[in-house]
């Protein structure tokens, strides 16, 4: 084993965990603080991906940039979706069965939705820093793996700040903990569940950009990332957002490891197994109340 | 109908079976025994879902892998030893009962949602090892050469017609099974899990077991519905055998006929598996996935029990004017 293949494939994981961020911060938002299930969370991450494709081929703006502007229509998708799950499902105690029935026909449908338009074609993005690489002695960082990385963390930190210094934030957290005592507090727990959801999903916005920017994409992509986001979250601690970036770190490397040293192919298959020794082992997670 | 014993309903249920048999006979197409054989094929795979899913109420996403996983133990035995189809099956079965007994071991201890998350990525993980494995095609996929006939107690039969026959007796099981478990101690068992987990448990249940039963027997009936698919359809691929409208099927047959009773499945499978059937040859099979996808959320919305719940409603109604 050489150690320059090591050091390259631990950093490389770094990237790739920092991006695995990115995806989770959703997902950790609303299953971890609201406990809605959210299985779809994917697919609107490729939605943000095929959106920031058409925009990028089209007019040749930069996918982050659109990725920034499209927030607003899916914090309002977000918001819509959750009025939607709110009324039909959560209001009637009916969250557990036919709620996850209902995100799992989002998830179809918007895939469906995605192959019916562009076609099942492997789909890219251009930009100036897709291609170039920094190198620094032995390390060899893709600016395509560094940039979305920085601007995963950045999304990370700035959600983190929001939850943690805002009113509305830490009510977000609140409602996770006891929802009667944030009525208490005359805080509606509906409008906060709302405002977290269409962030949540907003976030995939951004997370989309950069799966599109890291790989090119077709809609079934979105499928291995289930595992991948479920696992980070679980294995992070649901609701803790430290957890959930030492989590998507750990994985990064794993799977940047096991595609280095035994084969890409075999990649998607970390996740799984990390998901299932968290749930047997320890299932409150790394950084769990 | 709640009058009828099992034994009348299972010799009903036969008489069906063999009517089914007789009218295919008779008009004997080769393309009817296509068509209908996947029609049966949801059947099961339906009904087997409804025995987790509507009885106990636990979602399984993975129904595509429990499926693959029969199809790709049938393709493993075939190269390695052939034997016949129906060993095939119950082989199937076996392994696929395995699969659902260790992921609910693992998983079913905690919250619901946990194990939902876990089979929906048991799929993509069988799928990774089924790509790498290159004894079983690997991403190329298998051949599997269909006999054109077959020789049995000195009959010839036509071999489609023979896995036709197969999955109707594999239907007739599943459906016999799931209402005799519906209304035996174990199906009670189920919906006290379903309707309220916690109480069933502080009552004395045994939940935990009385789940990995549930699983046991629905991923079972899923590997047995997917070990005769390689010699259906001759040539078998990681993505065809791991389609995601096995998955989402699964789930809209029973959510749209009605999860509550043995009938709700086997109606959404008829209705859907018909129009699918006929939607795939008119229009094209995105289109008919979208509109299955469409209908789910649908139905899960506005009928939250199925056809046979908004039946029930219209019952009730007529008889209070």
């Amino acid at each position: 084993m050489s150690w320059d293949l090591l050091i390259n494939a631990i950093a490389a994981g770094v990237l790739l965990g920092g991006f695995y961020a990115a995806v989770t911060a959703g997902v950790s938002i609303s299953f971890g603080m609201l406990d809605i299930v959210n299985i779809a969370h994917p697919a609107f991450i490729i939605l943000g991906s095929y959106i920031a494709y058409f925009v990028n081929i089209n007019y040749g703006v930069d996918p982050i940039l659109v990725s920034i502007l499209a927030l607003p229509v899916f914090y309002a998708l977000g918001a819509a979706v959750y009025q939607v799950y709110y009324l039909s499902f959560e209001k009637r105690g009916q969250e557990s069965l036919r709620g996850l029935a209902f995100f799992f026909g989002l998830l179809f449908v918007t895939e469906v939705s995605l192959i019916l338009v562009f076609g099942v074609d492997y789909r890219y993005v251009e930009a100036a820093y897709i291609g170039p690489s920094i190198h620094i002695g032995l390390l060899d960082l893709p600016l395509r793996m560094l940039v979305p990385c920085v601007t995963a963390l950045a999304l990370f930190g700035a959600i983190e700040l929001f939850i943690t210094r805002t009113f509305t934030g830490r009510a977000v957290m609140a409602v996770s903990q006891d929802q009667l005592a944030l009525q208490l507090m005359a805080v509606d727990p509906i409008r906060i569940k709302r405002i977290a959801f269409g962030l949540s999903i907003a976030t995939a916005s951004i997370a989309g950009a950069l799966l599109i920017i890291i790989q090119p994409i077709e809609p079934s992509v979105g499928r291995e990332y289930i595992g991948r986001v479920f696992a980070i979250c679980v294995l992070g601690g649901l609701g803790s957002m430290p957890g959930t970036l030492i989590a998507a770190m750990l994985l990064g490397i794993v799977e940047s490891l096991t595609a280095t040293f035994y084969g890409p192919s075999w990649a998607p298959a970390v996740a799984f197994g990390l998901l299932l020794l968290t749930l047997a082992f320890r299932p409150a997670g790394l950084m769990g109340r | 109908m709640s009058s009828v014993n099992t034994a009348k309903f299972s010799l009903i249920a036969i008489a069906i079976g063999a009517v089914v048999m007789a009218f295919a006979h008779w008009v004997h197409v080769d393309y009817l025994y296509f068509a209908s054989y996947t029609i049966l094929q949801f059947i099961v795979l339906a009904t087997a879902w409804n025995i987790l899913g509507g009885y106990c109420g636990y979602v399984n996403f993975g129904s595509a892998a429990f499926f693959a996983m029969g199809a790709y133990s049938s393709v493993f035995l075939h190269k390695a030893f052939p034997l016949p189809v129906p060993v095939l099956i119950a082989i199937g079965g076996i392994v696929s009962g395995i699969v659902g007994f260790g992921m609910g071991y693992l998983t079913l201890r905690l919250r619901g949602a946990f194990f939902a998350i876990a089979t929906l990525a048991l799929s993509v993980v069988l799928q990774t090892l089924v790509v790498n494995w290159d004894y079983v095609g690997g991403s190329r996929g298998a051949y599997i050469i269909r006999p054109e006939e077959l020789e049995f107690a000195g009959i010839t039969v036509n071999y489609i017609e023979y896995l036709f026959a197969l999955m109707l007796a594999l239907a007739v099981i599943a459906v016999v099974s799931a209402r005799t478990i519906e209304r035996s101690q174990l199906g009670f068992g189920f919906a006290t899990i379903r309707d309220d987990e916690l109480a069933a448990e502080a009552s004395g249940v045994p939940t935990l077991r009385l789940k990995l039963i549930a699983t046991t027997i629905s991923g079972a009936f899923m590997g047995m519905a997917g070990a005769p698919f390689p010699f259906y359809i001759g040539y078998l691929q990681p993505s065809s055998a791991f389609g995601l409208e096995y998955a989402v099927n699964s789930i809209a047959m029973p959510m749209i006929g009605g999860t509550t009773s043995w009938i709700g499945p086997l109606v959404g499978a008829i209705l859907l598996g018909s129009a699918q059937q006929y939607a795939t040859v008119t229009i094209s099979s995105a289109v008919n996935l979208l509109i299955v996808g469409l209908m789910l959320v649908g139905f899960v919305i506005v009928a939250p029990n199925g056809l046979v719940g908004l039946v029930q409603g219209w019952r009730r109604s007529w008889r209070k004017p």
